[in-house]
Order: C-alpha cells, then structure tokens, then sequence
C-alpha cells in the first residue's frame, strides 16, 4: 500500500507529481504490485480522477473542508495522515517540491519517523534502502528507512513520469478529516494573486540560451537576451539567478524548474550542478560557455568555449549580426 | 523584544570534485574549506535585524565537531551575540536527533530560526522536527520574517503566488535565501566576537542515527566535449556551429 501527496494544477497532476507517482509504481511492481492511493487537497482539475487512474492509481482521496481555504503545512498533512490511515499504506511519498517536502516532513515528525528527501532509487524492500541526491546531488547517499511507514520524496526528474500499461479506473472518494487548531496557526494569511505561467515558451523553445552566477547581476543578461533574440530562442536561467531576484521563476531550468529539450542549448555562467542538468539533459547540442574548464556544464557539453561570457556572447551577436549582413 | 536563535550547521563548502572519506560515512573535506548554507546566511541576518528592531538578542546554536566553533564565531561576529554549541559529529546524528538536540535549549527562545535545508545532508525537515518537540506552530521556506507586535510576519513564495504567514510567537520559520541580504563582519564585531563566551553542551541522549549505508558518488560522466577556442576569438567557431546544426540559416 502506497500513498502519495499529488499536488495539481489547472492541467492536472503537475509532471513532478505524475514522476511521484511512476516511482511508486516501480516500487509497487517490486512490491508484487501493491496497490496505489494518491491524496489531493482542495481544488479538483476537471479529469483528474481519469489522470491519475492512467497512471495506475486506485484511490484519489480527496480532501475538502474549511481547513483547506488556506495552505498550512500541518493541516495538509492531517489530511494526507487521515488518507494514509484509511488506505492502510506503508509507504508516504510526494515529489520533492517545496511542498511535498514540506508536507512529508510533517508527517514524518508527527508520526516519528525518518524522512528521505529527494529519493532518486531504490534498492532492496527489506531492508527497504533507498538512494537519494545530497550535497546538492555531487553525492549520494544509500539510506534505510527500517520504520513504517516509510516516508520519503521523490526528487524532480529523477524518473520520467509515464502512464502505466494497465490504467486502473481510479475511485474518487471524497473525504473530510479533521483538522486540530493547532493546525491551522501557521497558514497563509494572504496571497497575491499567482503570476501567470510563462514557462510554456521555454518548456517548447526550439533555442535556450542560460545564464547563471557567472551573469554578475541583474545586468548581466543583455548579452544573452540579443543572443536569444538573434537565434529567435528564450532565456532561461539556474536558480542562483532567480533566487537573487535577477530574474523571474518562470526563466529557471531544472529539477526546481522547467525542463527543456531544445535542439540548442547555450549555457553561460552556468556550473552545471545535478538539479540544473535535470533540467536540460534532454538538449541535443549542448554548449557551454564558462571560465573553468572543470565546471561539470563544460566537461558535460557538446562543445565549449573557455573564457569570459561578458565578452564571447557580444563577440558571437556580433558575428551573427555579420554574417546576417 | 523578541529573543532569538537561529540554528546553523558548519558544512564542506564543494563547488567541484568531492571525494568520501574510505569508510564512506562522511565526505573528505581535507581539501575543502567549510562554511554554513545560504539559507542560514540569510536566517542569521535576518535574527540579527530582529534583534536590533525589537530590542532583543540574536543567539545562534549549531550542533557540531569542536571546529563548528568558526561558524558560531562568524555569526556571532556579525551581531548574535550569545552561541550555544552541542559538541558532536553531525555525520553520526538523524534529522531527528539534531531536532531533539536543539529543542532542549530552544524553548527559552521566541522565535526560532533555522535554514530551510542543510547544505550537505540536505534532510528539509530539522526545523519542522523542532517545531513539534516543541509543541510550536512552523512556517516553512519564507524569505523574510519581522516581528510585529509579538506576532510573526513571514513572507515567501508559494506555488500560486507571494504568500504571507501571521503566526503569533513563539514560533519556529524556516528560511530560504534570497530575501536578504547577509552583510559582512566587521573588524570590531570579530573582536567582540571573538570575547563571547560559549555555552558548550553534550548531546542530551543516545542519538538514532541518521540510517545511512553509505555515501556514495554519483558515477563519473566520460566527456567528451569539444572545446571551440578561448575567448572572443571562439565566436565565428561558435555561429558555424549554428549553422552546422541548423539553428540559424547559412
Ligand atoms: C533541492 C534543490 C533543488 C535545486 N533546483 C535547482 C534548479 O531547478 N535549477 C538550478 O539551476 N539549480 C537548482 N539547484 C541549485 C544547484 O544546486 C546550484 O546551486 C545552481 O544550479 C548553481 O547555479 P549557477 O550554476 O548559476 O552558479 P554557480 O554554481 O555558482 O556557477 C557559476 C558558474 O559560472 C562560471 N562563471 C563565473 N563568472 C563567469 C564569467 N564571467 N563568464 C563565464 N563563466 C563564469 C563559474 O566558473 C561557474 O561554473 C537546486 C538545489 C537543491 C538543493
Ligand atoms: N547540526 C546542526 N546544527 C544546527 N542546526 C542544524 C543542524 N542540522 C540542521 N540544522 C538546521 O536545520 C536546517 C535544515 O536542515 P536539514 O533538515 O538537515 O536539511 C538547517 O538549515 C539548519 O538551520
């Protein structure tokens, strides 16, 4: 019995959640196929019962209540706790979103026991060990989760999200746990409106050009956007960029953000880590542009230029700009 | 006035190779400096300004070998101005058992702040851990946190938007980077740091342990790449390549 957190969009089961659910069904064919339940909060996407039982999901809990007006980690994971009880799973996973490890970090503490974040495989069910990405995925570590259940996420990208070949006629069932005051003390008070999901031009751009640290500032992106603009690609960028504010979230690459799988992909100022290269593995050329040498984008690429970005991107817009005439 | 402490974890500062020690339970950082993640960078900073605005005090604790010292020093340097310090391998505790350690002196506090995710053992949960040892409510990931007439004001990004968390104290707020911006020390603030006393501890109990086989490395990628050129000078390689690949037209 397998439970797990399936956070939504307006499309459905957001892609990070249906790779969630793909690794839970690798486990549960491990497993003899166990069953999978999955839990969603709130709001419901049309279809979503249907999606998820393409994905081999027997159960789609569904929790409502006044709890839910607003996000609390702790009252979300009274919910999935509730829903756990009544499938009887022995296993609590979600994707390793902010979310998901928010969600199952509670329940674990509640529960008392361990967590695994950012789980990437798995190895033998008893002892259950699993493998999961840390030091900011340049290690890994083999981990054993001996308690039930055993609670972990599942990091973004590790595995291809993918319907199952037997879909199973997924029951909603619609249920209202109850929630202790105690858990609604830290929910969201207010929220400004979401900003729009611009990320669908660079999830289908045929051209990316990335920029990360090595960008310098906010300032630092006028080189690549021409570039960009040139090659009538977008821009995407690493998570040090938007996490500095120099750019919007919706422009991040990776297992945090979109994936792409553009035929070209130039990386400027980019290092490369594991959670970045998520995100852009699936480019067919692959050109870095950074002063190391040894930065894992540069020995990782198709081909490379060494030296400062600053001034090779203005140097190849203007021999673009040359050739055009 | 609210009284502070903000948990912070002295971690290998990698950016490239990383190699484990022959037992694999820890990485080899012989080679590596260490410092804390950006995360509790950002959590220290904003411990110091609340201390500052409410008239209230900034301590910072972490739970580590005799040389996590340095980190508790760096902090304290920049405007903590108490550190406790539980002397203990981390390589050999659980999320659990750090939690469980901090709890046993945290409860004195107001307002604890913590990282959002420790930059090694990258676990995302000590201070949702902490939070319920401590019977407190917990918000997690803002990227800014004030005190407003004993009620915390936290800010963050959410999936569907900017969110703000009200919270009265005490409470636990798990911070990410990004909101702040940590400032440097001060010559005067290393000396005066260098005077604090530290309140050292040892671990309350017989730890879990973090259930770990073994660290292990990813397996190396064979690369294969082809360097264009250096510099400037590589631009006309880099627009034949275009032109090889047919992302733009001869
Ligand atoms: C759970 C988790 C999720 C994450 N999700 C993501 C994600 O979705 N996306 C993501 O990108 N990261 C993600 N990260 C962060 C990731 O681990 C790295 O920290 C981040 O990708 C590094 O960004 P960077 O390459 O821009 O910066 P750095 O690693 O600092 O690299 C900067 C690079 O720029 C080069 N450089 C510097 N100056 C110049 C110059 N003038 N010209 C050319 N090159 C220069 C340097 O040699 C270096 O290689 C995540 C981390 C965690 C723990
Ligand atoms: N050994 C430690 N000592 C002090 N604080 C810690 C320790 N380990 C984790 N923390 C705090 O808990 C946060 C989350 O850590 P983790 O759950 O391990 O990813 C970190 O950013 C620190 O603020």
């Amino acid at each position: 019995m397998i439970i797990v957190y399936v956070e939504t969009d307006a499309s459905g089961a957001t892609e990070m959640s249906r790779e969630a659910i793909t690794f839970a069904r690798d486990l549960s064919a491990a497993g003899g196929g166990v069953p999978i339940d999955a839990l969603v909060v709130g709001e419901l996407p049309d279809g979503l019962a249907t999606q998820l039982g393409e994905y081999g999901v027997r159960h789609v809990h569904h929790a409502v209540g006044d709890a839910f007006a607003a996000y609390s980690g702790a009252a979300w994971a009274a919910a999935l706790q509730a829903a756990r009880e009544t499938a009887g799973s022995v296993v609590v996973t979600a994707s390793g979103t902010p979310r998901g490890m928010e969600i199952l970090a509670h329940v674990a503490a509640r529960l008392g026991v361990p967590m695994a974040a950012n789980v990437i495989s798995f190895g033998g069910l008893s002892p259950f060990v699993v493998t999961r990405q840390v030091l900011g995925g340049s290690v890994r570590e083999e981990m054993r989760l001996d308690q039930r259940p055993a609670v972990f996420t599942v990091a973004g990208h590790a595995v291809e999200a993918g319907p199952a070949d037997q879909p199973a006629a997924a029951e909603l069932v619609e249920f209202k746990p109850e929630v202790a005051e105690a858990d609604l003390v830290a929910r969201v008070v207010s929220r400004e409106a979401p900003p729009p999901d611009l990320s669908g031009a660079l999830k289908s751009a045929k051209v990316v050009v990335g920029a990360g640290r090595g960008a310098g500032g906010p300032s630092g992106f006028d080189g690549v956007t021409e570039l960009a603009e040139l090659l009538g690609g977008t821009v995407g960028v690493s998570r040090v960029v938007t996490g500095a504010g120099w750019r919007p979230h919706h422009e991040q690459i990776g297992q945090t953000g979109s994936r792409i799988s553009p035929e070209l992909y130039v990386a400027c100022g980019i290092s490369g880590a594991i959670q970045h290269w998520a995100g852009c593995a699936s480019a067919k050329t692959i050109l870095a542009i950074n002063t190391d040498a040894e930065a894992p984008m540069v020995t990782k690429a198709h081909y490379a230029v060494i030296g400062d970005m600053h001034e090779i991107v203005p140097a190849i817009n203007e021999e673009l700009r040359r050739r055009r005439g | 006035m609210t009284n502070v402490l903000v948990c912070v974890k002295r971690v290998p500062d990698v950016s490239g190779e990383v190699a484990l020690t022959a037992d694999g339970q820890a990485v080899d950082a012989r080679q590596v400096g260490f410092t804390i993640s950006d995360h509790e960078a950002c959590a220290v900073e904003l411990a110091v300004r609340i201390a500052t605005d409410t008239g209230g005090t900034a301590t910072v604790a972490t739970v580590g070998t005799a040389e996590a010292v340095e980190q508790l020093r760096n902090a304290l340097a920049i405007g903590c101005t108490a550190a406790t310090h539980v002397v203990a391998d981390p390589t050999t505790l659980g999320a659990a058992d750090v939690a469980r350690e901090l709890a046993a002196f945290a409860g004195d506090h107001d307002l604890v702040l913590l990282g959002n995710d420790a930059a090694d053992s990258g676990d995302f949960q000590v201070g949702i851990r902490l939070a319920y040892e401590l019977g407190r409510p917990v918000v997690n990931g803002v990227s800014t946190v004030e005190v407003e007439d004993g009620v915390a004001v936290a800010r963050g990004e959410g999936p569907d938007g900017h969110e703000t968390f009200r919270v009265p104290l005490p409470a636990v707020v798990t911070i990410l980077e990004g909101g702040v911006e940590p400032r440097y020390p001060s010559v005067p603030g290393r000396m005066k740091a260098k005077k604090v006393v530290i309140d050292e501890r040892e671990l309350t109990g017989e730890p879990a342990g973090p259930g770990r086989v073994t660290f292990t490395l990813p397996p190396p990628v064979s690369s294969d790449v082809q360097v264009l050129g250096e510099g400037a000078a590589a631009a006309p390689a880099v627009v034949d390549l275009f032109e090889r690949i047919g992302v733009i037209s001869k």
